[in-house]
């Protein structure tokens, strides 16, 4: 894709046009379809978004090899950026893990019992992996963002052990997707079998986006509240 | 096999050195400067990864004495290319076999091109030199791993090296996309090269 800057001035019909998988950023910001000629800057003021947050994700979601420049970061708001991963959390586990799960069950489902049970058992390993890492985001490191955000310092916890613990799960997501594709018996279902892997990657990609926002927005941004 | 003018990625911390290597290498032709990276920071190590390079330079001044000896362990976790040392600095033999190539900053241009070219290719024979299934010992290394073996433990039963035992187990997963151990088991079971009995379900 041509690199494109976005601004605040662009309206949200033209920022969609550029890249349609936008669409789930605005729905887990609050920003329903049916915005006419909007601009950015005033669907986010509609809303309650810090826009320089709002360009910041939607740059790092449209462009593979995006890094925010200083500038950017200090204009962004932690407490946008938090929601903004707290929502994606939600829309992962309520949406499309339950989609994956029904796609897997049809599989499953065409599949013979062995290869069935194998499957199924390594997709709720993962998926079991996937719940306690979102947990320990939102139980420790949210709160803690967010309390920062408020000028309230915590002495027993710094993003620093987010960091440490901050462990790929895409591995096993990565074994999944070539298991599903690669391994599964010619004699399952292939529509379902296609279906699968098309959830796969789609979460894949999101996931390795949301890691992104992780890694090089919100650790900077809370490194330097730290610092203050 | 990639062929016409391979491309390098330089972590040089000075800019004069890496202009100059630069200069040297557009003139030769055979290989390209496709980035420069003076330290590597976070946002460097991404560069790193994003970057589909066929050949590392690196000038281990970057790293801190403590970690100097992992450079290239540390380049491996995010980038598949051959890497050449840029010899700045008094290095250990052991350190100095790690690398793909060694280059000094007093090499004749030519003498240089020749070292990247060998490193470049001693890489890609390495990566391409077995075919695409699993070898019989790579299925016995996989069953192991499945049924839960250490890589201790796999190497004691089959008396091999713990780093022939690592080796077998990077082409295995270079070769079926599997990176965890579950995933692994998963593979085992589905291609019937374990008994579901002798794997806890």
């Amino acid at each position: 894709m041509e690199r494109m800057k976005f601004t605040d001035s662009m309206k949200l019909a033209e920022l969609i046009s550029l890249n349609w998988k936008l669409l789930s950023v605005l729905s887990r910001l609050g920003i329903g379809l049916g915005f006419g000629e909007s601009t950015i800057r005033e669907a986010c003021g509609r809303h309650g978004i810090n826009p320089s947050s709002f360009l910041l994700i939607c740059s790092v979601y449209t462009y593979d090899d995006y890094i925010p420049s200083a500038d950017m970061l200090k204009d962004a708001e932690p407490l946008s950026i938090v929601e903004y991963l707290h929502n994606s959390h939600s829309f992962y586990l309520d949406k499309e893990f339950v989609s994956l799960e029904k796609n897997m069950n049809a599989l499953a489902g065409s599949c013979e019992a062995m290869s069935k049970k194998i499957l199924v058992r390594f997709f709720d390993e993962y998926k079991t992996q996937v719940q306690n890492h979102f947990a320990y985001e939102e139980n420790v490191v949210f709160p803690y963002v967010r309390a920062l955000a408020e000028g309230k310092r915590t002495e027993s916890y710094s993003i620093e052990q987010f960091e440490e613990n901050h462990t790929n799960i895409d591995e096993a997501l990565n074994d999944l997707k070539n298991i599903v594709m690669k391994y599964m018996p010619e004699t399952c279902d292939a529509v379902s079998h296609n279906e699968m892997l098309y959830g796969i990657f789609r979460l894949e990609d999101d996931l390795r986006k949301h890691t992104v926002i992780e890694d090089c927005v919100l650790i900077p941004i809370v490194n330097r509240l730290e610092e203050k | 096999m990639k062929t016409g003018i391979k491309k390098i990625l330089l972590i040089v911390p000075s800019m004069i050195v890496a202009r100059g290597l630069e200069a040297v290498l557009r003139e030769l032709g055979e290989f390209r400067v496709e980035g420069i990276l003076t330290d590597l920071s976070r946002d460097s190590e991404i560069r790193l990864r994003n970057m589909d390079v066929d050949l590392i330079v690196v000038d281990p001044v970057v790293f801190d004495y403590c970690s100097r000896g992992n450079v290239r362990s540390r380049i491996a976790e995010n980038s598949d290319a051959s890497v050449v040392l840029l010899n700045t600095l008094p290095q250990d033999d052991e350190v100095l076999r790690q690398y793909d190539g060694v280059i000094g900053l007093y090499d004749a241009p030519v003498a240089m091109v020749k070292k990247l070219r060998e490193a470049a290719a001693s890489h890609m024979e390495m990566s391409e030199s077995d075919g695409p299934d699993l070898s019989a010992r790579e299925k016995e290394i996989l069953v192991c791993v499945a049924k839960g073996m250490l890589n201790k433990e796999i190497a004691d039963y089959y008396s091999i090296s713990i780093h022939t035992v690592i080796t077998h187990r990077k082409n295995i997963t270079r070769k079926t996309g599997i990176k965890t151990i579950a995933g692994l088991t998963v593979y085992a079971l589905l291609n019937n090269l374990v008994d579901p009995g002798s794997i806890e379900m």
